[in-house]
């Protein structure tokens, strides 16, 4: 009897586990059968490479280069100004901080993730894209700059937490063993912790860059959304995800725009893929 | 977080399918997200004189609603664009039969910040500095600064509108488009409160969301013509001449509870509504 209940329920535990691969594999294939149709209309290579985005023209031009640049700007951008405050943030509270301080500074970090990337693209709209505007005498501050810094937001707490995670789990002898020898404690932070933690943290940084990435709601209402080639970050940009889900409501089923902005969806699918592999990579090799 | 998105796009597709509702009392009305506030007005009056009779109003875009006309999915489309030749096509084959309704006007404002001492342009000026031809103030007559242009997104009926009649001058073979540095907002109030707060913004939106914060810019059809100012009296006359035509669709000649709701909407009261909710009544 015993065992019988235990059969069953290994059984089920193993189909809940099989459903999100299921989901997963559903997802990517209805992705595939509708974004691939748009390349009898436009070459892959003009598809990538193109200049000009106008969906709705006839004929269209679907050319999605500017909004590649556009979320690649934007998430080096988060990049720099997250990776550094992240990681040390994550360094002062696995290494420094007293034991109240640290438990106060990982509740703040847990409720910043908890707060909707809406509500973080209003604040942003109301408060930093003014700022923006008069810091550096622009003509409109909806810029890459406005997304990057309201996205570094978003990625800090992925960062931190994971990044102190791996902190944490370096071994205590190694920490001991450095002040035992005679390095102070900076010495044994960037010398010692900091390397054998390194491929943790850098797991943590391409979680957090994941998520900007992906990230659409914030950046639609802050970024200024223009399809143009960006040379600067203080310009006005527009990314990949923030084209589909403001073109998704209009777009006619069946329509080159429609099958364009699914290819778009394929496009960030593999860029996300790519960084979570990265980062997959980065934590097992740590093991 | 976009296969998040996808998701619930995926789940939203199968809720609203699955909505489309077959029931004798009740009518699904669905299309442009200029006209829901209308739509909305109008359901709400209606629904409190003829009670027992259930009229569902949703937004979601011009194209939506006349998508969904087409699926059968909703039986009043609203549009403030007229239906494609395309579209026409689809709903024949799908044995839909579209029949448009004018219903009211809309006189589409350009807005300046009120600091921008420009006041008045030409059709001409107007399509030179939204397609990017003129980048600075200063060309047209202003101060030395470098023009911010506003548009709305792609999904929205007033850009094709703008697009057509101001950038395109009417010209089917023409190929102009807005320049790529135009920002492209997702709501006419986020147009309304860039303009707001910049001096060197220029953006366009239905008369509805003018306020003392934006500038109304009076309009010429040419050099020779006088400026005109978006008002209701000027739309209705004609003399303004960036106003556009809003739709009802339905399927055929309406009948039964369509019928019944059209002809509320183009009654003294429901033309009423339409002033009201700042568009322009067709019927007076």
């Amino acid at each position: 009897m015993r065992k019988l209940k235990e059969f069953i329920v290994e059984k089920l535990i193993f189909i809940c586990g099989l459903a999100s691969i299921f989901f997963v594999v559903l997802i990517f294939l209805f992705l595939l059968k509708e974004g691939l149709a748009v390349f009898k209309t436009v070459s892959p290579f003009n598809f990538l490479f193109g200049k000009s985005w106008y969906p709705i023209s006839e004929p269209p031009q679907l050319g999605i280069l500017p909004l590649i640049l556009g979320s690649l700007l934007i998430t080096l951008g988060a990049a720099i100004i997250s990776i550094p405050i992240g990681v040390g943030c994550a360094i002062y509270i696995a290494e420094i901080a007293p034991l109240k301080i640290k438990e106060t500074l990982k509740a703040g970090i847990e409720l910043l993730a908890a707060i909707p990337s809406v509500v973080l693209g209003f604040i942003g709209m109301i408060t930093l894209v003014p700022l923006v505007k008069s810091v550096f005498h622009l003509p409109t501050g909806l810029t890459a700059l406005s997304g990057s810094i309201m996205l570094a937001f978003m990625a800090m707490p992925t960062i931190v937490s994971i990044a102190e995670d791996a902190l944490y789990s370096v071994p205590k002898t190694y920490k001991e063993g450095a002040l035992a020898l005679g390095a102070t404690q900076w010495q044994t932070i960037w010398r010692v912790m900091l390397p054998a933690a390194s491929s943790g943290i850098l797991a943590a940084i391409m979680l957090g860059i994941g998520r900007v990435i992906g990230e659409t709601m914030a950046v639609m209402m802050i970024t200024g959304n223009a399809a143009v080639i960006p040379h600067s970050i203080l310009a006005p940009v527009r990314t990949l995800t923030a084209t589909i889900a403001a073109e998704m409501g209009e777009a006619v089923v069946g329509s080159e725009h429609y099958f364009a902005l699914f290819a778009i969806g394929i496009v960030l699918f593999a860029i996300s893929f790519a960084i979570n592999v990265t980062a997959d990579l980065f934590l097992h090799k740590r093991e | 977080m976009f296969r998040k998105w996808l998701l619930v796009l995926i789940a939203v597709m199968f809720v609203t399918s699955a909505f489309a509702s077959k029931d004798k009392n009740s009518i699904q009305v669905k299309g442009s997200d200029t006209m829901v506030n209308l739509g909305q007005a109008w359901a709400e009056k209606y629904m409190e004189k003829n009670t027992g009779d259930f009229v569902a109003v949703t937004g979601g875009g011009s194209g939506t609603g006349l998508s969904s006309l087409i699926s059968g999915s909703c039986d009043i489309a609203m549009s403030s664009r007229n239906i494609k030749e395309k579209e026409i096509g689809l709903a024949k084959q799908k044995g839909i039969n579209p029949n448009e309704i004018k219903v009211a006007l809309d006189g589409l404002a350009v807005v300046v910040n009120p600091g921008n001492p420009i006041s008045k342009l030409t059709l001409a000026q107007l399509a030179d500095i939204f397609t990017g031809r003129v980048t600075n103030w200063n060309e047209i007559g202003g101060k030395d600064e470098k023009i911010v242009i506003l548009s709305r997104e792609v999904n929205s009926g007033t850009h094709v509108y703008f697009k057509e009649h101001v950038l395109r001058k009417n010209d089917p073979n023409s190929k102009e488009e807005f320049t790529p540095r135009a920002l492209m907002l997702s709501s006419s109030q986020a147009i309304a409160d860039e303009v707001a707060g910049n001096p060197a913004a220029i953006g366009y939106y239905g008369m509805g969301y003018i306020s003392k914060k934006q500038k109304p810019v009076n309009i010429a059809k040419d050099e020779k013509s006088e400026y005109e100012a978006p008002s209701i009296e000027n739309v209705i006359n004609g003399k303004y001449p960036i106003s556009r035509p809003l739709f009802l669709y339905s399927n055929g000649t309406p009948e039964g509870l369509v019928k019944k709701f059209v002809d509320f909407t183009l009654s003294k009261e429901g033309q009423d509504i339409v002033l009201a909710t700042d568009f322009v009544p067709v019927n007076k």
